[in-house]
């Protein structure tokens, strides 16, 4: 085991109107196998015993699962890790001595509230507009009536497991949302279950996307890279291709 | 004490009949009245997220309250393993009396059998709710629903999504309940939490919340409130509960009247990543579906320091199938936690701390292949590897036991209402199906069949006799009610002392591993009691507490929530002390078989403890209520795995 001396950059921001800065802090003996959210929770209780005010984060489950936590990390959305959430991340990926600059995802439809915390009810309404197969309580067939083909629910089930973290939007260039809708309506499109709606959910989808202001997909691939779920942007293409054929369908 | 009746409410008639004949008889609320009505919803989990979309869609008018900043992020998310049905698809002998049975042996005969009866037929609905759904669930080759087993049972009847299994289940029933928000039937509001029940007459007519961005104090009336809160594992300070669980609505509906039920009962689940110092905040959990394939062992000679894989096969101790042969590593949960503590304590623990057992997968990667095993657990591998910077497809895991889940909660009858007329209590915040531990793939079954299939028909039976909007936010109670939120918040912030809330809430959980934990005994249980009073008068002198009320302020939010686990943790001690018997989670040392199993005290101690709370004064006052439970249908043994 070994301790190590980092330095933090952190986005410091009072309220969603406030003018944010950046604040240096220093932490002495950071344990390699503390998470990267204890090591801040660490901070936070020296900056408290100091009588200021701790730096706001969200998190939750603190096990990948949540999709609460959604720092970028040294310019990079969930930290350095492939497929893993910041939440993850574990100090031994660090040496002593490291910088470490934390801000906030940076997307108009994302507005800060304090600190690293941001606004995400954006993702709600996209789902809200759509992202669901009808199917009231009490009307469901049984179960195994209705055979998927085990490529289909194992794809369905890669395009289900987003978190709605919005590291995607963070790390995309236009802060496009395109790899959260599509997931949503790869996940739903591709089952059997999900035909009936599939042209309303895929126009209904979009269109609230682009409502809120996000921006559009450019191809860059940055969402991909940072997931971390692994969610593949051929997620968009896959909505792209709906969106259309629905359009010209309706 | 004050006189309260308790009565269950279980329908009369044979057991398969009585949900049934139940379902035929309560009240029905008429379609267009149904939109006359207000239901709060408090809690957006499984339990929570389907009973609001249920109501909607039936017409009700539905507000939803959650913490988090999307109703999607309730804790139900991070639920792996999977979740129990008796579909039988297996055609390995299973029905709903197995599943019934099962579940209540589990729980070493501490619920009630019509309550659970009711769970195992709704399990069934569930499974077809989902897949209707899109819950993208294993499949075979065939396109057909797969299952695996679980602990505690001896047919496959636990449907999975790898090991997201929660997280798919609550994307459904989000999904369900945003619908019903585009349609206007829902108002969902986020981060805002509940910091007390409005009681006007003795019935249960809203909520007072916390607008945790702007800070403001909020008042919200409603013809009914269904809580849906979750568990208070985090008493213990390190569980593998989410960091914002907390039991702060659940304990103030108890202040106001609702009775707390069981409240010791407290599940240790067997296998979790092991501590390894002292910033940890959270302990993560491994799903016990790797059980089905992973092999539990310790070196059989103290100081072995060899590396697992050095230790020969005669020289590792396979605790679990050498004592219970018939089900081996697939016990209940409780019965492996506590054989990894015997193990632990005889100094055969493996790993820094030695507090760790091994589970090991080198064989069944030798029979299956490592593409099988990785198909199957692949999430949960990386997450261990990623903790612990092991590779578990090379070296055997290090599992340790940690608190898990709460069988305890608010008492409810058959109809999931508290004794508070108009609250309603589902999912774990309730103490309803479990008894004294749960099976494991069972949470996820009870919050659905509460939320989907139960909640749905008792509320209307409640409503039917409710006059809608009878009492508005102008009532003095709201003010009355808002004014004591706000005065435990100002007195927070007003201490300014020296230590943080962490650092009580450390303490607190230490206290309660110790003596509230795997094993209890009298001596220890009074030892914690003193402690707990003693840290939580400190508490209120030397606390420091961050910031104001008026904007986001995450560590106020945890005061709040530590101040209410300071009393719930002594309730927890005293309903340990008071069963004098051991059962499922509950072991205490002085009431063991000879083997060392939980020896249960029928005669004296088949009831439900459900505790009423009288006031607060240096130590808890509180009153023992018990509710008998009779078992017409299943007979009472001693739990055997043997």
């Amino acid at each position: 085991m070994s301790l190590m001396t980092i330095h933090l950059r952190i986005w410091r921001q009072e309220h969603k109107d406030a003018k944010g800065q950046f604040e240096n802090y220093t932490l002495d003996k950071v344990n390699e196998h503390m998470s990267f959210l204890e090591m801040l929770d660490v901070l936070n209780e020296e900056l408290m015993k100091e009588g200021k005010d701790p730096v706001e984060f969200d998190y939750d489950c603190r096990e990948g699962i949540c999709g609460s936590c959604n720092m970028v990390i040294n310019g990079r959305a969930h930290g350095p890790k492939h497929k893993t959430a910041a939440c993850q991340l574990h100090m031994r990926n660090y040496k002593d001595g490291d910088t470490i600059v934390i801000e906030p995802p940076r997307a108009s439809a994302f507005p800060v509230i304090k600190d690293l915390v941001v606004d995400r009810s954006a993702f709600d309404r996209i789902i809200e507009a759509g992202g669901y197969i009808s199917v009231n309580t009490g009307a469901a067939p049984e179960a195994n009536l209705l055979p998927v083909e085990q490529e289909t629910a194992n794809e369905a089930f890669d395009y289900a497991t987003c978190i709605g973290c919005g590291a995607c939007v963070a790390a995309c260039p236009n802060s496009s949302a395109s790899l959260f809708t599509g997931a949503k309506l790869a996940h739903l499109n591709s089952l059997p279950q999900g035909q009936p709606e599939r042209d309303l959910r895929s126009i209904a989808m979009v269109e609230q996307m682009q409502k809120e202001g996000f921006g559009d997909c450019s191809n860059f691939a940055e969402c991909e890279a940072v997931c971390p779920v692994g969610i593949s942007i051929s997620a968009i293409a896959q909505m792209r291709r709906d969106y259309l054929k629905a359009v010209v369908r309706n | 004490m004050t006189k309260i009746k308790l009565t269950s409410n279980v329908p009369d008639g044979p057991l398969a009949e009585k949900w049934t004949k139940h379902k035929n008889n309560i009240k029905l609320v008429s379609p267009n009245n149904k939109r006359k009505y207000r239901i709060i919803v408090v809690g957006t989990g499984l339990a929570g997220a389907s009973a609001a979309a249920s109501l909607a869609e039936l017409g009700y008018n539905v507000d939803t309250f959650c913490i988090q900043d999307s109703a999607r992020r309730a804790h139900s998310i991070a639920a792996q393993g999977g979740i129990n049905a008796a579909k039988n698809y297996q055609n390995d002998g299973d029905s709903v009396w197995r599943l019934f049975y099962d579940t209540i042996k589990g729980g070493d005969y501490r619920s009630r059998e019509a309550n659970v009866y009711r769970l195992a037929e709704n399990s069934n609905h569930i499974i077809d709710q989902a897949v209707a759904q899109g819950v993208p669930f294993g499949r075979d080759y065939g396109g057909l629903l797969d299952n695996r087993s679980f602990g505690g049972a001896q047919v496959s009847r636990t449907f999975y999504s790898r090991g997201q299994t929660g997280q798919q289940l609550l994307l459904g029933a989000y999904q369900a309940m945003m619908k019903q928000v585009h349609h206007g039937k829902i108002k969902n509001h986020v981060r805002q939490e509940m910091l007390d029940l409005v009681v006007v007459d003795g019935v249960a007519k809203g909520i007072i919340t916390r607008d945790l961005v702007s800070g403001e104090i909020q008042k919200w009336a409603a013809d009914a409130v269904v809580l849906a809160t979750g568990g208070y594992g985090n008493v213990f300070y390190l569980s593998t509960n989410a960091k914002n669980s907390n039991v702060t609505a659940a304990w103030r509906c108890h202040k106001r009247g609702a009775l707390f039920a069981n409240p010791s009962f407290v599940q240790i689940h067997p296998t979790c990543i092991p501590v390894s110092g002292d910033y940890q905040s959270k302990l993560t959990l491994m799903s016990e579906s790797l059980r089905n394939d992973g092999r539990v062992w310790v070196p059989r000679n103290k100081d072995d320091k060899r590396k697992p894989n050095d230790i020969p096969e005669e020289d590792r101790y396979y605790y679990l199938e050498e004592r219970y042969p018939s089900f081996g590593n697939l016990v209940p949960r409780d019965v492996a936690s506590r054989n990894a503590k015997h193990v632990t304590d005889e100094g055969l623990g493996v790993g820094e701390t030695g507090l760790a057992v091994y589970l090991d997968f080198r064989d069944a990667i030798k029979r299956d292949g490592e593409d099988t095993i990785r198909a199957r657990y692949g999430n949960l591998f990386a997450m261990y590897e990623n903790i612990t910077d092991d590779n578990p497809y090379e070296v055997p895991m290090r599992i340790f036991p940690a608190v898990h889940y709460t069988m305890g909660g608010l008492w409810v009858d058959y109809n999931l209402m508290s004794n508070i007329p108009g609250l309603f209590v589902a999912g774990e915040a309730n103490f309803s199906d479990h008894g004294a531990n749960r099976l494991g793939a069972s949470a996820l079954m009870q919050g659905l069949s509460d939320g989907y299939f139960i909640i749905p028909y008792t509320v209307g039976n409640y409503l039917a006799d409710v006059t809608p909007h009878d009492v508005s936010t102008a009532h003095e109670a709201f003010d009355t009610t808002a004014k004591e939120a706000t005065a435990q918040l100002d007195k927070l912030l007003a201490v300014q002392g020296e230590k943080t809330i962490i650092e009580y809430h450390r303490e607190l959980g230490k206290i309660m591993w110790d003596q509230v934990g795997i094993s209890r005994d009298q001596e220890g249980l009074e030892t914690a009691l003193s402690k707990i009073r003693a840290l939580r008068e400190d508490f209120w002198k030397n606390v420091r507490v961050p910031g104001k009320t008026n904007y986001y302020n995450k560590y106020l939010e945890f005061a709040n929530r530590v101040a209410d686990f300071f009393e719930l943790a002594e309730l927890m001690a005293l309903d340990a002390l008071d069963r004098k018997e051991s059962c499922g989670c509950h072991l205490r040392d002085e009431y063991q078989t000879e083997e060392g199993e939980a020896l249960r005290n029928d005669k004296e101690y088949s009831y439900v403890s459900a505790w009423e709370f009288e006031g607060l004064n240096g130590s808890l006052q509180t009153a023992l209520h018990k509710e008998k439970l009779d078992f017409e249908f299943v007979e009472l043994k001693q739990r055997s795995y043997k």
